[in-house]
């Protein structure tokens, strides 16, 4: 039920952020159109984050409650958060052509971004190469709560390291158009709610996918 | 503390019977000198440039040598298990092996050093301590976390392998910090170095405490 409610409700907020980012959004002076991008990058590094926050929140959890579901969120998280830093790292990367002149810069916050999705895959092969249901769950989520520990050390580590990112357009206080920002906000909002129907859809699909487990475990032990 | 002093010492024993894991990590070190030498072929002024950078890798590669090494004697004969049955909490046993495996990187970064000095024409001054205690502060950050990630690596059916995958992406905030770190000692330039080493000290300090509490569920059956 939440997740058709959800699934609606990202739907018709999506076709309202494509009008706010598209139409509704005063044109840059400096970018003109390439500008309108951020409506999509900047929700996604955003987004990329909360997934390696909530991955390392449902570590937490498994670990004191022992309860498979939040295994099943931790794997919901995750994926969400390669998809996260590959959209924002694509995007980026198609902005960045026009306005800087090259498809990839070793800026602070693209690095993060970069090392973030390699944290994400590292987290994907670990689980892979274990074999045991229950270790699995546990190993994992003491990779994901190391990994989470980890997000400030690379952030301000990295931000020391290089810069020439353009700052921050949320917190880097008033310059941006009250239009843009209101257009900014709605987009973000549509992407979280996506996010939040794709992680619902996956959980449900974990669901199964443990079920399975089961069963096939049940059939050898049969043979 | 007895506890900790107790692990230390098993693993000095079996060092000094077998001399392996420093052996090979000195070797393995000593050899990223030379291939990057060859990678590189730098001149005069750009062994400066350059030289912070290799002096990392050749670290950080060694001590996963080290890592792996310090966990599959563990994994061999069961001894692991013995560590388990053991009347020892298991913090005092991660801290153990933290201390173990912080010495013996230590021990083999003392003698790449020199040679590291030697070999990129760089001064036996003062210098030279100042990356000492740099190494020092480095090597701890990253014991702190490779000890915690090569037990979860070695429950994987790829064991070795797996850990660098594990660890690279979480150490890098230890590899940037320390080759910027000595970089500016190297370059004179030591006015930014202290955000470094609170870094590493901060990292370190969360690292142990974080993992001497989730310890536990990565050794338990």
């Amino acid at each position: 039920m939440t997740s058709r409610v959800l699934g609606i409700a990202s739907l018709v907020l999506m076709v309202f952020a494509l009008y706010m980012a598209l139409i509704y959004a005063p044109q840059e002076a400096q970018q003109g159109t390439p500008y309108r991008i951020i409506y999509f990058h900047v929700p996604m590094g955003i987004l990329s984050f909360v997934s390696a926050y909530l991955l390392g929140f449902a570590g937490i959890m498994f670990l004191i409650k022992r309860d498979l579901k939040w295994d099943r969120l931790a794997i919901g998280a995750a994926e969400l958060g390669v998809l996260c830093t590959a959209c924002s790292l694509i995007t980026g990367s198609i902005w960045a052509k026009p306005i800087w002149g090259v498809w990839w810069a070793w800026d602070a916050r693209i690095t993060l971004q970069l090392l973030l999705g390699l944290f994400f895959i590292a987290y994907f092969m670990l689980r892979a190469y274990l074999p045991d249901r229950e270790k699995r769950a546990k190993l994992a989520a003491v990779f994901g709560v190391l990994g989470m520990i980890d997000v400030p050390f690379n952030y301000y580590s990295i931000e020391w390291w290089a810069t020439q990112h353009p700052q921050p357009v949320l917190r880097g206080g008033g310059s941006i158009d009250p239009d843009m920002r209101l257009a900014l906000y709605v987009s973000a909002l549509a992407l979280t709610v996506t996010c939040a129907y794709l992680l619902t859809r996956r959980l449900a699909i974990a669901r199964v996918e443990e079920e399975v487990e089961y069963l096939e475990h049940l059939v050898h032990a049969h043979e | 503390m007895k506890p900790l002093s107790a692990i230390v010492f098993k693993d000095i024993v079996i060092e000094l019977r077998n001399k392996e894991t420093i052996s090979s990590m000195l070797m393995f070190g000593l050899l990223v000198l030379v291939v990057f030498n060859f990678a590189f072929q730098p001149t005069g002024a750009e062994r400066a440039l350059i030289a912070p950078g290799i002096l990392w890798v050749a670290f950080t590669f060694a001590g996963i040598l080290g890592l792996n090494r310090s966990l599959s004697i563990e994994l061999d004969n069961d001894c692991l298990q013995g560590l388990l049955l053991a009347p020892l909490d298991r913090g005092s046993l991660y801290l153990g092996k933290v201390a173990s495996n912080f010495i013996f990187m230590m021990i083999a970064e003392v003698m790449i050093l020199p040679i590291f000095v030697l070999f990129y024409n760089l001064r036996f001054d003062l210098q030279f301590l100042q990356i000492a205690g740099l190494s020092f502060l480095g090597t701890f950050a990253f014991a702190a976390v490779g000890t915690i990630l090569s037990t979860i690596s070695a429950n994987t059916r790829m064991k070795e392998v797996m850990l660098p995958i594990l660890l690279i992406p979480l150490t890098l905030p230890v590899i940037l910090a320390s080759v910027m770190a000595t970089s500016a000692v190297l370059s004179g330039e030591t006015e930014g170095i202290s955000s470094w080493l609170y870094l590493l000290g901060g990292f370190s300090i969360v690292y142990l405490v974080a993992s001497y509490l989730v310890f536990e569920f990565v050794v338990e059956e």
